[in-house]
């Protein structure tokens, strides 16, 4: 089954992105594919690469990267929506040069891109499971 | 592409959280993609359709006029629990008149808004292809 999966939660605050980083994970070794995961709200700090949970913790971002979603074309699947990302300052180099910022953020498993993609991913998709409050 | 039915559940207030402003900028997305779009509003989600709102005095934007453009788009499917309202003490009076075009009838202008229980709410959302909640 193609599956995509949107996350509206933050790391560490809350369980959602760990919920459904097992999710995929488990999806994935039944054979099922993961056609893109999109991050919205607060679940745009998921791509942060500047993220250092302690020794002992779990390491969300680390855990999404593992995973290596991409599509054919290489492009990671893990997917940032833009409007959600600029306004909780999360950038990657593109955003940040177009907006006269000196830094970006976003961990290279990870891209940037528009609402168009999730609602992309729900028509591509048999299902689309929405992890979050 | 295919056509699929996407249902946006809004289960939260306006304001106080991002989840209802952030939802809407879905859905104006959505509408630019020819599918089958409904919208629904269950819990304290019936006070985004609340006419009247001023959040200027906590320094927010009104975006419940967007609500009012959502039909130009044909998108005009707005299911609200009936329950949810009445345990807010609210009715459809008290909500935005949201209104569309039908083309089909020499452009009649036609409610968006139906008050359903949550019974045939169950009802509709089951016959969704995509429900995205917010």
């Amino acid at each position: 089954m193609k599956i995509s999966i949107q996350i509206n939660e933050g790391p560490y605050q809350h369980q959602a992105s760990d919920t459904a980083y097992q999710f995929a994970k488990a999806a994935i070794a039944k054979g099922h594919e993961i056609f893109r995961v999109f991050f919205y709200h607060d679940g745009v700090d998921n791509a942060s690469r500047f993220t250092i949970p302690p020794q002992d913790d779990r390491n969300v971002v680390n855990n999404w990267a593992s995973l290596d979603i991409k599509n054919a074309e290489g492009e990671p699947e893990l997917v940032v929506c833009v409007a959600a990302a600029l306004r909780r300052g999360m950038l990657d180099e593109g955003e940040a040069g177009k907006n006269g910022i000196d830094g970006n953020n976003i961990h290279p498993a990870f891209r940037i891109s528009g609402l168009g993609q999730l609602i992309e991913a729900g028509i591509q998709s048999d299902r689309l499971v929405v992890f979050g409050d | 592409m295919s056509t699929k039915k996407f249902m946006y559940l809004n289960r939260r207030a306006p304001y106080g959280s991002v989840y209802a402003l952030e939802s809407l900028e879905v859905v104006l997305i959505a509408a630019a993609f020819d599918q089958d779009v409904s919208l629904s509003f269950i819990d304290d989600g019936v006070y985004q359709l609340v006419e009247g709102q001023n959040p200027e005095g906590i320094g927010m934007k009104n975006f419940s006029k967007t609500f009012h453009a959502l039909g130009d788009y044909d998108i005009n499917q707005f299911y609200v629990s009936a329950e949810s309202l009445e345990e807010r003490g609210l009715s459809l009076d008290d909500l935005m008149p949201l209104v569309w075009e039908d083309e089909d009838d020499d452009w009649a202008e036609k409610p968006s808004i139906k008050v359903v229980s949550n019974v045939e709410l169950t009802k509709i959302l089951s016959e969704q292809d995509v429900c995205l909640s917010f």
